[in-house]
């Protein structure tokens, strides 16, 4: 059964959903680890362990091992959880949104999202609804250096922007907002993805949309990429 | 009264998580400044033991000196744990970057939860931890260190003191974790001018003494505790002594100390090596280590400096760095330079040293072929002889090659002691080149005459003095330029860096430049009168040309 999943934008925020936007101007070749940066960060404040559930409701939690990584492009680093699977998952979302803006009918402004979201199970015929519970939004701008001394800076500025933005989700992180309920073991699929081995991350979609140059987005870039854990 | 409304049990819980949420904290922020990537593995399995279900290795040392300074306590209002970031340059100048705060405020969270909710927010922080400690300006330069600076920590439980890190210090909170007994917060106050501290080499200028002159620690607070480098790295001796977590993974066991002498240090050091522990000499105190400084920045190369000297002395804590490669005392204890300016230690062992660190040893000396040294050091070398075997040839040669470094900055040593070294070597090629310019250059700080059995008992031997150099000169250490490895300065007298300052801006040619565009058009406006008389006599021809393109 599939998800019928509302888009993250207007119907997101109407359904009380904490919805952030971080914006950042980067050079083509930066975007890639631009973006990655910023998912395995929030990524690594939405993943737990693997959760192993004993009798009488109880549960204990795996171990999230983490990982410097170190940006060829930009001078900045970041940690991200350690998990092969899941930065392959992003890795290909974040490699088909940079080829989207490079794409024709790009003006190198586009958007890539990730949403957290929780399933609520339907009766036939429905199908399960999926209720984002977070929405972060990275608005993308691709500039064009013209010589290498400019292409140094960018390297630097970006990187202290990316440092900027870190700390921003952080701060978000840190309000303790609403979470979902821990679930029982017969609902921790409708909360977690439990396809990793390794870790566990909240269920989370990632989408993109490119900007064409009227500012208007193009629309069949609308793309649902990872993690519809329903496909059964 | 307010403490009663809060089960005994998880009363109980809540302190163990806030004393091993500091410890966790302190370790996270330690190893973010020791100048290399981590990495742990996630493990689905729980095992019991990895705390706030995070794999955070927990370097023995570390825990030790968190341990010693909460000393049993918990951070309550007005007193906070304080992780204290700083660097230290060749000259032995030192500023703080950073003092990492774990405070705890009056406001309360009855109604929370405590063995589910505030673990699980505990354990958010820490990430958060992780993710912060990537972002403050501090680690970059601790990725950077080595060479030309270190980078120490200093744990200390009480009030916080902000008053080191200049004006217009910065604040970046980590976050807060509301708990019954009150709220946790985590954050971080940075300087922020370290303006002319770019991540790139230092430049070998005055200004820079200037400009550290005024935090040039005289610590004001003689009770301070001790500091320790981030990245001084012990050996695997995984008999550890300490009580504390053991560490499961790969991982090298860190000794670090320095500072004010106390039974402690040495106890730390007896425990961890089989050896005779290290000297320990404190960095701010005794002059001496401005030599062994000196030597580490231009060897980058570390080890211990043998215990029997001067240990008890009021004026020894624990080294901060050790310079030089080799130790008579402990010929088994050969350092080696990391990778990315981190500075492990070989084990003292080698065969159980792990393969990584032995690898680690030879990075910097891959490709490099090292000849036969003077033999003005051979009764060092032949101590060393013994010394572990690295990857990369016999230590003995990996010594000798510190040697002729250490000799080429001296300017009383004959250029023919020196050049015997291969000029190949990236180090040894500025050796005997600032022969003469060594010793007018302020940077170089001779050191007290070291002995020659050992260097670094020398030096320590020459704590008294301060600046003499005696002549006895080969295992002095010395500040020598900095020069990018393979930087050959025979054909433009600059190092790479300069160079490449240099060049990035080339002028514009000349012939893009408007002023001479514009003459070569008036030229050009003036000679078309005439082209054009040449080009009508002999109409007929280019007529008859086209003609045949057709």
């Amino acid at each position: 059964r599939t998800c019928r999943c509302a888009p993250p934008s207007g119907a997101a925020l109407a359904m009380n959903c904490r919805a952030e936007v971080l914006e950042v101007s980067v050079e083509g070749r930066q975007v890639e680890e631009a973006m990655l940066a910023v998912l395995h960060t929030v990524l690594l404040h939405r993943s737990t362990g693997k959760f192993h559930y004993k009798k009488e409701g109880t549960y204990s939690i795996g171990t999230v091992g983490t990982q410097d990584v170190d940006c060829d492009f930009i001078d900045f680093a970041y940690v991200r959880v350690s998990s092969e699977e899941l930065d392959r998952a992003l890795r290909k979302a974040v490699g088909e949104f940079k080829d989207a803006l490079r794409g024709s009918g790009s003006d190198g402004m586009g958007q890539i999202s990730l949403e957290f979201y929780q399933k609520k199970k339907s009766r036939w015929p429905f199908s399960d609804e999926c209720i984002p519970w977070e929405l972060w939004t990275i608005k993308v701008n691709v500039v064009n250096l013209a010589n290498e001394q400019e292409r140094q800076i960018c390297r630097e500025k970006v990187g202290e922007k990316l440092c900027e933005k870190i700390i921003n989700i952080v701060e978000v992180m840190n309000r303790h907002e609403y979470l979902p309920k821990m679930p029982t073991q017969s609902e921790v699929d409708n909360v977690f993805d439990t396809s990793l081995k390794d870790v566990q991350p909240y269920l989370y979609k990632i989408s993109y949309q490119i900007t064409d140059s009227l500012g208007t987005s193009v629309t069949t870039t609308m793309r649902r990429l990872i993690k519809d854990t329903l496909a059964l | 009264a307010m403490d009663t409304d809060l089960s005994s049990q998880d009363r109980k819980d809540l302190d163990k998580f806030i004393k091993f949420f500091a410890l966790k904290t302190v370790q996270v922020i330690v190893q973010a400044r020791l100048g290399e990537k981590i990495s742990t593995r996630s493990s689905s399995s729980p095992t019991g033991s990895d705390w706030f279900n995070l794999a955070i290795k927990d370097i023995p040392e570390v825990t030790h000196e968190a341990k010693k300074a909460l000393a049993g306590q918990l951070p309550a209002v007005g007193r906070s744990m304080c992780v204290e970031i700083s660097l230290k340059t060749s000259e032995g100048d030192s500023m703080e970057l950073e003092i990492w705060c774990l405070e705890m405020n009056e406001k309360c969270d009855k109604e929370i939860k405590v063995s589910y909710t505030v673990y699980n927010r505990l354990s958010l922080l820490l990430k958060s931890l992780l993710a912060i400690t990537r972002v403050t300006p501090a680690y970059r330069l601790s990725r950077k260190q080595g060479h030309e600076y270190v980078i120490l920590y200093r744990i200390y439980f009480g009030e916080v003191q902000l008053s080191g890190l200049g004006e217009g210090f910065q604040t970046v909170r980590v976050g807060t974790v509301g708990t019954p007994v009150g709220t946790i917060t985590l954050s971080c106050a940075y300087r922020i001018n370290l303006a002319f501290m770019s991540t790139r080499q230092f430049e070998r200028t005055p200004p820079i003494m200037g400009i550290i002159i005024d935090h040039f620690v005289d610590r004001p607070y003689p009770s301070s505790s001790p500091m320790h480098p981030c990245n001084y790295r012990g050996g695997e001796d995984t008999s550890a002594v300490y009580p504390s977590v053991e560490d499961s993974q790969e991982v090298c066991t860190t000794s670090f100390s320095t500072s004010p002498p106390s039974q402690c240090v040495f106890t730390v050091t007896k425990a961890h090596f089989q050896t005779p522990p290290p000297v320990v000499t404190d960095t701010l105190k005794v002059p001496v280590m401005g030599l062994a400084f000196s030597h580490q920045l231009s060897s980058s190369r570390l080890s211990y400096q043998p215990a029997a000297l001067g240990v008890g002395s009021a004026d020894m804590g624990y080294p901060v760095l050790f310079a030089g490669g080799l130790n008579a005392a402990h010929p088994h204890q050969l350092i080696g330079p990391g990778k990315e300016g981190g500075v492990p230690l070989i084990p003292s062992q080698p065969a159980h040293g792990t393969q990584a660190d032995q690898e680690r040893m030879c990075t910097p000396l891959d490709g490099v072929h090292y000849s036969a040294a003077t033999p003005s050091s051979s009764e060092d070398t032949e101590t060393v002889s013994n010394s572990s075997e690295g990857k990369c040839g016999s230590p003995h040669d990996l010594l000798e090659t510190i040697f002729i470094r250490k000799v080429g900055a001296f300017v009383n040593k004959p250029i023919n002691q020196v050049t015997m070294a291969n000029l190949d070597i990236p180090f040894a090629m500025f050796a005997p080149k600032n022969v003469e310019l060594e010793d007018n250059d302020p940077m170089v700080n001779p050191p007290g005459s070291p002995e020659t059995e050992s260097p670094l008992q020398g030096s320590l031997h020459s704590e008294g003095s301060s600046g003499s150099s005696t002549g006895n000169t080969h295992d002095d250490f010395v500040m020598i330029d900095f020069k990018p490895a393979f930087s050959k300065d025979d054909i433009l007298p600059m190092d790479l860096g300069t160079f490449y300052r240099e060049f990035q801006n080339p002028p514009q040619l000349s012939s893009l430049s408007i002023d001479i565009g514009a003459q070569s058009m008036a030229e050009d406006l003036d000679s078309l009168p005439e082209k054009l008389a040449v080009h009508e006599k002999n109409v007929k021809e280019f007529d008859a040309f086209v003609e045949t393109l057709q």
